[in-house]
């Protein structure tokens, strides 16, 4: 995949250049490809001065960060308590069985990704799921097929 | 910019007057629940119409998009107040008529009220309501009544008052005295004594001290920091400064969670203000103390709830924690002494200095004072967010508060305290609820995450739920944690897929032992108390999956079977479209027949059925 890495320096520039910084460049990062690109990675290591197997450690430890990219639609299932007792699970088993994939997977035409979410703190509406950023609340598992039109 | 505590008190004045120059004033409800039910619309509608109408006395100024009034089931919520009318399920065609009746006029729309489900009556004034009439507000004291984040309202609702009264008249240690004097417990949920934290910290002499709050409010079910953060950030940032001068720090973090887009933003906006008004920076109101501010984002990991954890992440390194034997207070963050309290404790903080720790003191019960924030939410009717005295019972906040179970089922368990917490049966339900009493009883407070079940919950997959939960965020640092949950998952599926055996349950059990015993940090500590409390409280529920191959509950999906009543069924064909592997056959107004082979039991064909002709076997 090929992307555009002139607005690295711009993100870089924002905080001090120090290992303190990592998380928030790498939060920036994802915001602005939707995902870690190997190529960011690298240099996120060489301007903050940290080890690259370091790089690597905070973003597959923090659940905010992927590393591979993801679909158009990002449906976030939340997953939460209150979700899954009011059925979370059996809307997240159709939708992935619909779009033959699992959570944390995206589709080969790079349409749907699908992630789950342990709550949102929209818990007096669930189950929820939120297509890219728009909530849906007391969603049905017969509402799956909606959700990914 | 202002320099002294005269000139804040000057500032409260204007601040007031502008808030009394519309005595009239539309609350446009703009909490999580509300706002995920379309509130930006209505208040969007609102201003709008307010531009082009033309009403005397008031104007779009009146109209404010406040934090979470609580009561999110019956949202979006639109509150008039002085009068406290209180509309439910607002919608965006109701905006014009809300004007015309209820702001030119004064008359109230009957089809917007709430109605009471025990009288049928409807309420106009929420102080009215069951919901509200038992709760008692302290940390969420402003929410609900000013917009969101703005420290001009916030001034005017005595903000920054308590910080005036700390750098100007008390000491740090007697800052200290007063709130151990209050008895304010951590309400992050281990509940240590604040009072006795900051005390810890601020007689080490290694320099500089941080302090940390704790907005990382990872528990599922728990969204109460979260409407604080972006309902009235500015109680915590006054909160936060008042801790900084009682232990001598000079720097903070507000540690915010990722998921909480909304909370980074106010949070970071309410700092920004208090900078420029002077409340924030070098020499606070002429006090001769500094204090800077930061926000550091989360990065989505549930173990940055634990203090050690945070500390690393705030850091920008790997959030895994430490041993205990060296506490925060003596070696927190970048191995400093640092104070690390909750949002909702800090919160509380001005409102003690403001009226005193005694009175705070005389709130609750003798060991945990003050109230408690709950996010009362699952299969109860009134679902939302309260604030409690400690010591209501369990009774009172899910009966009378929470009007009851949903669809009038069977009440079975209420899960508190998140993944760390526990299940507590019906015989447990007149508990008072405060931090030693909810321990007892097997479960814990944690940070107010409170779950109610039905008889359609399942306590093995609860069990199996947060299980797997905990397996993700493990850290894995410690083995018995990350390899002792795992196991336990595993028996846990085995037994919601009737492959267990009762002699895996004494393995199960001996295996949460090992867990408790073996792990650094809370999350290994705690985590098999989602096992633990079940098979105290629910027993029979397991050994129904063992020895009957059944899930009384009906949701172990390997123990269930979808039938369709063929009395009941009217050939309506719904579950037939709504069913993706073609296992449901029939002709419209014929019965219509079930495959079981092809069924994958996804339940699609039980949610769209009007008739209840399908059941679970």
């Amino acid at each position: 995949m090929k992307h555009d890495f002139s607005k690295l320096q711009e993100i870089f520039d924002r905080y001090p250049k120090t290992s303190q910084s990592l998380i928030s460049v790498l939060q920036d990062i994802h915001k602005e490809y939707r995902y870690l690109p190997c190529h960011a990675l690298e240099e996120t290591a060489k301007v903050l001065d940290v080890p690259l197997s370091k790089v690597f450690s905070v973003s597959t430890f923090y659940n905010a960060f992927s590393l591979t990219p993801r679909g158009e639609k990002v449906i976030r299932i939340c997953v939460g308590t209150t979700c899954h007792i009011r059925g979370a699970g059996q809307i997240q088993h159709q939708i992935e069985n619909l779009l033959k994939i699992k959570a944390g997977e995206t589709t080969e035409d790079m349409k749907f990704t699908i992630e789950v979410v342990a709550c949102v703190g929209a818990c007096s509406m669930a189950p929820v799921v939120i297509v890219n950023d728009e909530f849906k609340g007391g969603v049905k598992v017969s509402d799956a097929r909606k959700l990914i039109k | 910019m202002i320099k002294t505590a005269r000139q804040l008190d000057k500032l409260r004045k204007e601040c007031v007057a502008e808030s009394n120059k519309h005595p009239k004033k539309v609350m446009v409800c703009c909490g999580p629940g509300c706002l995920a039910n379309g509130a930006q619309k209505i208040s969007d509608e609102f201003r709008k119409l307010l531009k082009k109408k033309r009403i005397r006395g008031f104007s779009v100024e009146a109209m404010k998009e406040t934090g979470c009034h609580g009561f999110c089931e019956m949202g979006p919520l639109v509150v008039i107040e002085p009068d406290q009318t209180f509309y439910t399920k607002v919608k965006v065609k109701d905006v014009e008529e809300i004007i015309e009746e209820s702001i030119r006029k004064k008359n109230i729309i009957e089809r917007l009220l709430y109605t009471d489900p025990k009288t049928g009556e409807k309420i106009e004034r929420y102080s009215d309501i069951e919901f509200y009439a038992k709760q008692k507000r302290i940390a969420l004291r402003n929410i609900g009544h000013m917009n969101q984040c703005d420290i001009r309202e916030y001034i005017a609702l005595d903000g920054y008052k308590a910080l005036a009264k700390s750098l100007t008249k008390i000491k740090p240690g007697d800052v200290i005295e007063e709130i151990k004097k209050s008895g304010l417990r951590g309400r992050g949920g281990a509940g240590f004594p604040t009072g006795r934290k900051w005390a810890q910290c601020a007689k080490i002499d290694d320099w500089p001290h941080y302090v940390i709050c704790n907005g990382d409010e990872g528990d599922p079910g728990a969204f109460m920091d979260r409407v604080i953060m972006e309902g009235d950030p500015h109680s915590v940032i006054e909160g936060m400064i008042i801790a900084a001068y009682a232990v001598g720090a000079h720097e903070g973090y507000v540690y915010v969670r990722e998921e909480y887009p909304l909370a980074v933003v106010n949070v970071q906006k309410a700092i920004e203000q208090a900078r420029e008004y002077g409340l924030l920076g070098e020499n606070i109101l002429k006090s001769g103390f500094d204090f800077e501010l930061k926000v550091s984002r989360g990065g989505g990991a549930f173990v940055c709830g634990e203090s050690s954890a945070l500390m690393r992440s705030v850091a920008g390194e790997v959030g895994e924690p430490r041993a205990k034997y060296v506490r925060s207070v003596v070696k927190g963050l970048f191995d400093k002494p640092t104070v690390l309290n909750n949002v909702e404790s800090y919160a509380n903080v001005p409102a003690i200095i403001a009226k005193g720790g005694k009175w705070f003191a005389g709130i609750g019960t003798p060991k945990s004072t003050g109230t408690k924030a709950f996010s009362l939410v699952g299969k109860v009717r009134n679902g939302g967010l309260i604030e409690v005295p400690m010591g209501t019972t369990l009774r009172e906040i899910i009966y009378d508060i929470g009007g009851g179970i949903l669809d009038d089922r069977p009440f079975k368990a209420v899960q508190t305290g998140g993944p760390s917490g526990g299940c507590l049966p019906e015989s447990k339900l007149d508990l008072a609820v405060d931090f030693d009493t909810l321990t007892e009883a097997g479960s814990m407070m944690g940070s107010g995450g409170m779950i109610v079940m039905d008889d359609h919950t399942c306590v093995v997959d609860i069990a199996k739920y947060f299980l797997s939960f905990l397996i993700d965020e493990s850290c894995g640092k410690c083995i018995p944690c990350r390899e002792g949950l795992y196991q336990l998952h595993a028996l846990a599926v085995a037994i919601s897929e009737g492959r267990a055996t009762e002699a895996d349950l004494d393995k199960m059990e001996q295996l949460s032992e090992m867990i408790v015993i073996g792990s650094l940090c809370g999350l290994g500590k705690s985590g098999p108390n989602p096992f633990l409390s079940t098979i105290k409280y629910f027993r029979e529920e397991y050994l129904a999956h063992i020895r009957d191959k059944k899930c009384p509950a009906g949701v172990c999906r390997a123990l269930i079977k979808y039938e369709i009543i063929a009395d009941k069924c009217d050939g309506c064909m719904a579950c037939i479209s709504a069913c993706t592997q073609n296992a449901i056959t029939g002709k419209k107004k014929e019965v219509h027949i079930l495959d079981q082979e092809k069924c994958d039991k996804c339940g699609a064909c039980y949610a769209v059925c009007t008739r209840d002709a399908i059941e679970i076997t």
